[in-house]
């Protein structure tokens, strides 16, 4: 069914390789790497430390050029970062001197959107991400899992065609950690938006994906896609069933050669 | 283990530390000598004043027992004294408001120049390549050591003195703003460009809010600078200024007014750093949150 429509992001064949130096050796990082994301799809990529998912996920933000290969956008080749695919980092990437709505509006402001207007949907934002009443805080008074909420809603506050997410919750607790994949496959239920996820957590690309794509270590290449066949709305215990105790086992053996691969090459 | 030990030690000498230990559960621990632990305000500022206090007990007992030469340290009584006859009779706060003068235009124009040129290097290899081995090397060259120089080029007149505090703060305040701007993380930048900001408008909406507070406190740092550069600048060549004053007293054998006039100086610098500081942080609560 979904081959038959247009993908929203085409990535094709794109290679990244980091050029060396004298003290360092040249290092291909993204190797050949292709894959299709459909609209609405929520695409996590799980892969050992080290195999090239930042890489990859910078080329399709524009952050980083490929050294060879292409990334489409609704058909369109894409050069260089955009408004149009989101992004939201690890951790600490909040404008440190505006406040939690003022972070919401950056990216509207850039648009041109008048003031009453960039309120409105900032406040609209700050209640999906359940942050009300933390408008006027600044990054530096708010938990580590709040600066994220304000990421995630300072991202699709400005509407992208996609959302891409680089390990937006390993700086966080486990508790925080589970409610915070919750809030995000909420929303993604809720709007419906495309998202490209990246994790090395097994649990973390089961429970929120359509489908997992799994990396092999460095150079990453692409070692399985995976479809999720569980039902939307996924409760969190939905971690505990056979079915996705299934999943978890399938992945975690084929994470496992890999990061056995990575670990033996760094002998 | 030892540390326990030596506690219990402590509390069997002492019999009202052994109850209070007893009452709290935990035995009480004596913070004041842990390495960077806080101890309480007032403490603080008891042994703030004491050290004040203590130095200021020892100049009186050593001027006013006549065990020192007054013309090598007057009483307290003295500088004050003649404090008062500099106000009355000199016209000191003449040579305060041509110090004040001096240095503030000096240094406004270093800031009005070398704040742009600073924000330019951090911000554009290009830029910073140019001027990086300029700057970098005129900076170690001591701004004292010009003054022969811009004497032989612009006279003796207000323009040297400025002059004078321009080159002594200029470069390194160029260089310092421009390390600060060069650390404002990448990730940030990267955010606003994900969010359609330009290449070129990152630099206002980003790079500028960013490093601004870092700025701030070079700018008061290097201010700092300049009232010494200023005094340097009026012991050479000068008839007004604080400096000439204690260079002209020097020449009178007026110790109380040579220390009245470096007191003076002191209090200038130790003002405005204060008000910088307290506008920087009333500025920019969000760099000082929690
Ligand atoms: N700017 C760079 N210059 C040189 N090499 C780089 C650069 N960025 C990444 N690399 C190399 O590319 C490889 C892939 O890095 P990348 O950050 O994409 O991995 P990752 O899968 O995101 O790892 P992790 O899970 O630890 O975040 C690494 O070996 C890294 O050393
Ligand atoms: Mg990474």
């Amino acid at each position: 069914m979904m081959s038959m429509s247009n993908p929203k992001v085409r990535i094709d064949n794109v290679v990244k390789v980091f050029s060396g130096s004298r003290k360092h050796a040249q290092v291909l990082a993204v190797d050949h790497v292709s894959l299709d994301i459909m609209t609405n799809e929520f695409i996590t990529i799980l892969g050992p430390s080290g195999c090239g998912k930042s890489t990859l996920l910078r080329i399709v933000a524009g952050l980083e050029e490929q050294s060879s290969g292409h990334v489409y956008l609704d058909g369109q080749e894409v050069h260089g970062p955009s408004s149009n695919r989101g992004m939201v980092f690890q951790a600490y990437s909040l404008f440190p001197w505006l406040t939690v709505e003022e972070n919401i509006q950056f990216g509207l402001k850039n648009k041109g959107v008048i003031a009453a207007r960039r309120k409105e949907i900032a406040k609209e934002y700050v209640e999906l991400v359940r942050l009300t009443g933390f408008e006027k805080h600044y990054p530096k008074q708010l938990s580590g899992g709040m600066q994220q909420r304000v990421a995630i809603a300072r991202a699709l506050a400005n509407d992208p065609e996609i959302l891409l997410l680089d390990e937006p919750f390993g700086a966080l607790d486990n508790q925080t950690r589970t409610l915070m994949q919750e809030l995000l496959l909420e929303i993604w239920e809720k709007s419906n938006k495309t998202i490209l996820f990246i994790t090395h957590d097994v649990e973390e690309s089961i429970f929120l994906a359509n489908r997992v794509i799994v990396m092999t270590s460095r150079p990453g290449r692409i070692k399985a896609d995976i479809p999720i066949e569980l039902e939307h709305p996924r409760p969190y215990n939905i971690k505990t069933t056979p079915r996705f105790l299934e999943y978890k086992e399938q992945l975690t053996e084929l994470i496992r050669e890999e990061s056995l691969k990575a670990m033996q090459e760094a002998k | 283990m030892e540390k326990v030990a030596k506690k219990q030690g402590i509390a069997e000498q002492a019999p009202l530390l052994q109850l209070q230990s007893q009452q709290n559960g935990t035995p009480k621990r004596r913070k004041w000598l842990q390495p960077q632990e806080n101890i309480p305000y007032h403490l603080y500022l008891w042994i703030s004043v004491s050290s004040i206090v203590i130095l200021f007990a020892i100049w009186s007992l050593l001027t006013y027992s006549g065990i020192v030469d007054p013309l090598f340290l007057p009483t307290p009584t003295e500088i004050i004294q003649s404090g008062i006859t500099l106000f009355t009779e000199f016209g000191f706060i003449n040579d305060i408001a041509i110090t004040i003068y001096r240095v503030f235009a000096g240094f406004l124009i270093a800031v009005v120049i070398g704040l742009p040129l600073g924000i330019l290097m951090g911000t554009f290899k290009v830029v910073e390549a140019f001027f990086e081995p300029i700057i970098s090397s005129i900076r170690y060259m001591p701004a004292s050591a010009f003054i022969p120089l811009f004497i032989l080029w612009i006279g003796v007149g207000e323009m040297e003195k400025i002059t004078i505090i321009f080159v002594g703060t200029f470069f390194s305040l160029v260089l310092m703003t421009a390390v600060e701007v060069s650390n404002v993380r990448r990730e940030l930048l990267e955010a606003a460009y994900t969010l359609g900001t330009s290449t070129f408008g990152v630099l206002r909406s980003v790079i500028l809010p960013a490093a601004i507070p870092g700025i701030m406190e070079t700018i008061r740092l290097i201010l700092g600078w300049a009232w010494s550069y200023i005094i340097v600048a009026e012991l050479v060549a000068s008839a007004s200024g604080i400096g000439s004053l204690i260079l002209e007293s020097q020449r009178m054998l007026k110790t109380s007014n040579i220390i009245f006039g470096i007191l003076t100086i002191g209090a200038l610098g130790l003002l405005s750093d204060l008000i910088l500081k307290v506008a920087i942080r009333k500025m920019f609560p969000w760099n000082y949150g929690r």
